[in-house]
């Protein structure tokens, strides 16, 4: 068994395995739908299963970006999905009060509208975590609870639908032969990476994470980073609110964005972010939301019964952590994919013990090293 | 001596990490007995190879007969099991648990499938009680100091074998830098065990870069330099000088180098002035000043408030009385951004929970001070950062010489480098260095304490820790020395004043 360098570096690259899992959910529509990869240009517009991937998983794109940053300075937003119908229900209802649902100002206005809540949100969340030190899983409890309350409250328990051309576009139009929402996820990203990379506010974050009273004594502002990191995430679900708003005309206060933070952890997780907080991956985790979506889309493409289609989920799931998992893939793969580098020993050592020769290497991931 | 069957062989290690040759073809082998020093350099790959042992790593050639029997480890409590036991290099418990847990943590005793809490404490009591150790097992782990963490981590270790009746006795002790952070009387204590358990037959592996106490203490030595055995010794035939040039490869001839520095260098004018700070519970109010390129030294007991004092002097904990002025300028010090605006830097001695952020590079702990103090919108550009990181893991010879490597792979010693060069980066006014040099070899200690002595010549101060007197008393303008966390005297350093008369002066509490 002999691995190249360059084969062993592929391998070890930190999105391969996420990669590899996108590409096999793929492949396996292809049997169930023959025209899966091909992409048609109907009306000016580029129809195909891949295009509908994309547009249906944005705004777990979206949310999932921000928080991958919460996560990495150690937290968790367990409101987004909340954060997703308030911002829906906000713009949407004012929308619906105008005389011209279609006036760009009145449209304008209404998504400000939205996303400043978004934002008073994330305020409150970081404000909870960085000032008043409370456990971001229960700091963000409070608002994923109440704020489908406030979404219903603004929709009167209805679902609001509106007739918005304009408002229709971040959804459900198109531009350039493309979804807009695509642009509106590439915009978000780039803005995030540019943010977060070309800034020493990644850096900060990771170290946040990585270890919070080293943190602190290096003079970190990390209660002002927390709090930044919880209302861009806040934000970026505001956006992902619009979207699904927008992409069916209504606001749904009881379902607009429901579990979607499960699906964004998730997919924040598969993207190979740690929990724990510390170094974080943006391309990983838009890669995570796809396999996410993509698995969503496989279960409807293959006809998984709807009883067990989250059993399925599930399976793949767990498929997907175990492969990211070095002792699982050594135990699994012997050592071509685990952690050992290269070949043994090289000085032709003389015979070992048997009950070593087979051994692979099981080094842990975050294994402390003295 | 006649050599009876060594309890321990290992025969032929290679362990590689990628991009890393730690241990290439190693022997090592332990007879019963015997105290065992493992020598060589920071990243000589002494605490790989007690990894290996016990099971923390796994080897990828190689083989361990334990007995004369080939074993196979594959993981630390499988070592336990066959008699391993081990303190690693950095303290490994659980700070929120008790003293007690910690002890019994996986071994707790049981009856009918429940814990038996008191006799737990007792136990762990007794134990604690006879290593002739100060400490109340039910508090938690992290109301202790470093150092009493690192007693009780050894306390855990000696205790595993004879507490819990299922297990076998230890046969192996291994002890990675476990006096690193320890007092003399707390080192006699924990020789005075080891010989204890030694005469009891248990083989004991020792690693320090103290060479002092290897001498003391140890029978035999296996040195390793770059991974590699360079040879095997009996403490009585192989001289200080000697070792070390086995250790480094060459000749170390510039050790004794520094005594005549103590009244060199001028000090200037007053730096710092602190009036009547203090903070309950941590040290009672103090005055100091240090000046201009002065260097002060704290010398004390273990647990005598050292610490405590630069933490207020830095702002990491928050004083309820006094004032402190940096520059003729009072400064609030409410959080350690406030110290480090006015020019102060803190080196901490527990790297590992309070200095470093392991998950990330060489290079982005070494820039983080610096970084932080710009704020997030102004990150130091890149060829800039490049070349400073190049700097000082050169001044500071960090190994691997690789900025991009992750600092917790790191050797501890290269750890604790990173962290010097993170501070020196931002040119402080005051440095404040609280056990610098724990963890690094012989040659490196030399290097950092010839650094000190040069940033005080150009006028950087310095607040200086260390549990060595004689390292204090060698790099010192004046020296402050600490009682029951009281500043008790602030002496005047000289050719008068030797360990000795400061030891009296801890003794007595006052200064004659
Ligand atoms: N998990 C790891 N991954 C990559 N490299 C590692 C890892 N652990 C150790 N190394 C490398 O192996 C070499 C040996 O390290 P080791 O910790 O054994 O040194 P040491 O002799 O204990 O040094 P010190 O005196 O500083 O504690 C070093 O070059 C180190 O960087
Ligand atoms: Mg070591």
């Amino acid at each position: 068994m002999t691995t190249t360098p360059r084969w062993r570096a592929l391998t070890h690259h930190n999105l391969f395995w996420p990669v590899v899992v996108l590409v096999v959910l793929l492949l396996v529509n292809v049997p169930f739908t023959p025209d899966f990869f091909s992409i048609r240009m109907t009306n000016g517009h580029l129809h195909g299963s891949l295009v509908s991937i994309v547009l249906f998983g944005s705004p777990l794109i979206l949310v999932a970006v921000g928080m991958t940053l919460v996560i990495a300075t150690g937290g968790i937003d367990l409101s987004v999905g909340a954060v997703v119908a308030i911002t829906g229900a906000l713009t949407c209802s004012y929308i619906s009060d105008q005389s011209d649902q279609s006036a760009l100002s009145g449209v304008f206005f209404a998504i400000g509208i939205g996303l400043l809540a978004a934002v008073v949100c994330g305020l409150w969340n970081g404000f909870l975590v960085a000032r008043m030190g409370i456990q971001p899983i229960i700091a963000t409890l409070i608002i994923m609870v109440a704020g489908r309350g406030v979404a219903q409250l603004v929709t009167d328990g209805q679902i609001i639908t509106i007739n918005s051309e304009p408002y229709k576009l971040i959804g459900g139009g198109y531009w350039l032969t493309l979804p807009f929402s695509i642009f509106v996820v590439a915009a978000v990203v780039a803005v995030t990476v540019v943010l977060t990379r070309k800034t020493a506010l990644g850096l900060l974050v990771e170290s946040v994470g990585g270890n919070a009273e080293a943190s602190r004594l290096v003079g970190i502002r990390s209660r002002r980073i927390k709090i930044m990191v919880y209302v861009f995430c806040a934000l970026c679900a505001g956006i992902a609110g619009l979207m699904i708003s927008s992409n069916t005309s209504a606001a749904d206060g009881n379902n607009a964005g429901l579990w979607i933070e499960l699906d964004a952890i998730l997919a924040v997780v598969i993207g190979g972010t740690s929990l724990l907080g510390g170094r974080f991956s943006i391309g990983g985790t838009v890669i995570g939301a796809l396999v996410i979506q993509t698995l969503t889309t496989t279960i409807y493409t293959i006809g998984v019964p709807t009883q067990t289609n989250l059993v399925f989920k599930a399976a793949v799931v767990i498929v997907v952590c175990l492969l990211q998992s070095p002792k699982f893939r050594a135990k699994a793969f012997g050592g071509r994919f685990g952690n050992k580098p290269g070949a043994k020993g090289g000085t032709g050592q003389p015979a070992v013990a048997p009950a070593q020769t087979a051994k692979t290497t099981e080094a842990a991931p975050k294994m402390e090293v003295s | 001596m006649a050599e009876p069957q060594p309890v321990l062989e290992m025969t032929g290690i290679v362990k590689e990490f990628p991009g890393v040759r730690a241990l290439s073809g190693v022997d090592f082998r332990l007879f019963p007995g015997e105290i065992h020093a493992l020598m060589g350099e920071n990243g000589a790959g002494k605490s790989t190879l007690i990894k290996v042992l016990t099971g923390v790593y796994s080897l990828d050639d190689g083989t361990i007969t334990l007995d004369g029997q080939p074993v196979q480890i594959d993981s630390p409590l499988q070592a336990q099991q066959a008699g391993i036991s081990t303190v690693y290099q950095e303290v490994n418990l659980c700070p929120n648990l008790s003293v007690a847990e910690n002890i019994f943590i996986g071994r707790e005793p049981t009856r009918f499938g429940r814990i038996q809490w008191n006799r737990m404490r007792k136990e762990a009591a007794e134990l604690v009680d006879r290593l002739g150790l100060d400490i109340d097992v039910t508090a938690p782990l992290s109301s202790y100091p470093l150092a009493v963490q690192q007693l009780v981590a050894i306390v855990r270790s000696v205790g595993t074998g004879d507490s819990d009746g299922a297990g076998a006795g230890t046969k192996v002790l291994v002890l990675d830098e476990p006096t690193s952070s320890l007092d003399r009387d707390e080192v006699l204590e924990l020789f005075r065990l080891m010989r204890q358990l030694r005469d009891e037959g248990v083989a004991i592996l020792f690693v320090s870069h103290f060479l002092d106490q290897i001498y003391e203490i140890c029978d035999r030595m296996t040195v390793l330099r770059n991974g590699t055995l360079v040879g095997e010794h009996m403490v009585s035939e192989l001289d200080q000088v000697g070792l070390i040039q086995l250790m480094i490869g060459k000749a170390l001839d510039q050790l004794e180098e520094l005594h005549d520095h103590q009244l060199r260098s001028d000090v200037g004018e007053t730096l710092v002035k602190a009036d009547g700070l203090g903070r309950t519970g941590g040290i009672a109010p103090f005055d100091l000043e240090i000046k201009k390129g002065e260097v002060v030294g704290l010398a004390g007991l273990l647990g005598s408030g050292r610490t405590e004092l630069a933490r207020l002097l830095f702002g990491a904990d928050q004083p309820d009385s006094g004032k402190v002025s940096i520059g003729g300028k009072q400064v609030s010090m409410s959080a350690p951004n406030d110290a480090i605006g006015a020019g102060v830097a803190f080196c901490s001695e527990n790297r590992k929970s309070e200095g470093l952020v392991p998950d990330l590079t060489v290079r982005e702990n070494i820039i983080l001070a610096l970084q932080a103090a710009r704020g997030w919108t102004r990150p130091i550009p890149a060829s800039q950062r490049d070349e400073l990181v190049a700097k000082y893991i050169k001044a500071l010879d960090i190994r691997p010489a690789n900025p991009e490597a992750r600092v917790g792979q790191l050797s501890g010693g290269n750890q604790q480098k990173v962290l010097l060069a993170r501070w020196l980066i931002t040119q402080p006014k005051l440095l404040i260095l609280d056990e610098p040099t724990r963890g690094i070899d012989v040659g490196a200690k030399t290097e950092i304490q010839k650094l000190v002595v040069s940033l005080s010549e150009d006028g950087m101060s310095v607040l200086y820790i260390a549990a060595e007197l004689e390292e204090v008393l060698r790099l010192s303008h004046t020296i402050g020395v600490l009682r029951d966390r009281k500043l008790v005297a602030q002496i005047a350093n000289g050719p008068e004043i030797t360990p000795s008369r400061i030891l009296e002066t801890i003794a007595s509490g006052e200064h004659q």
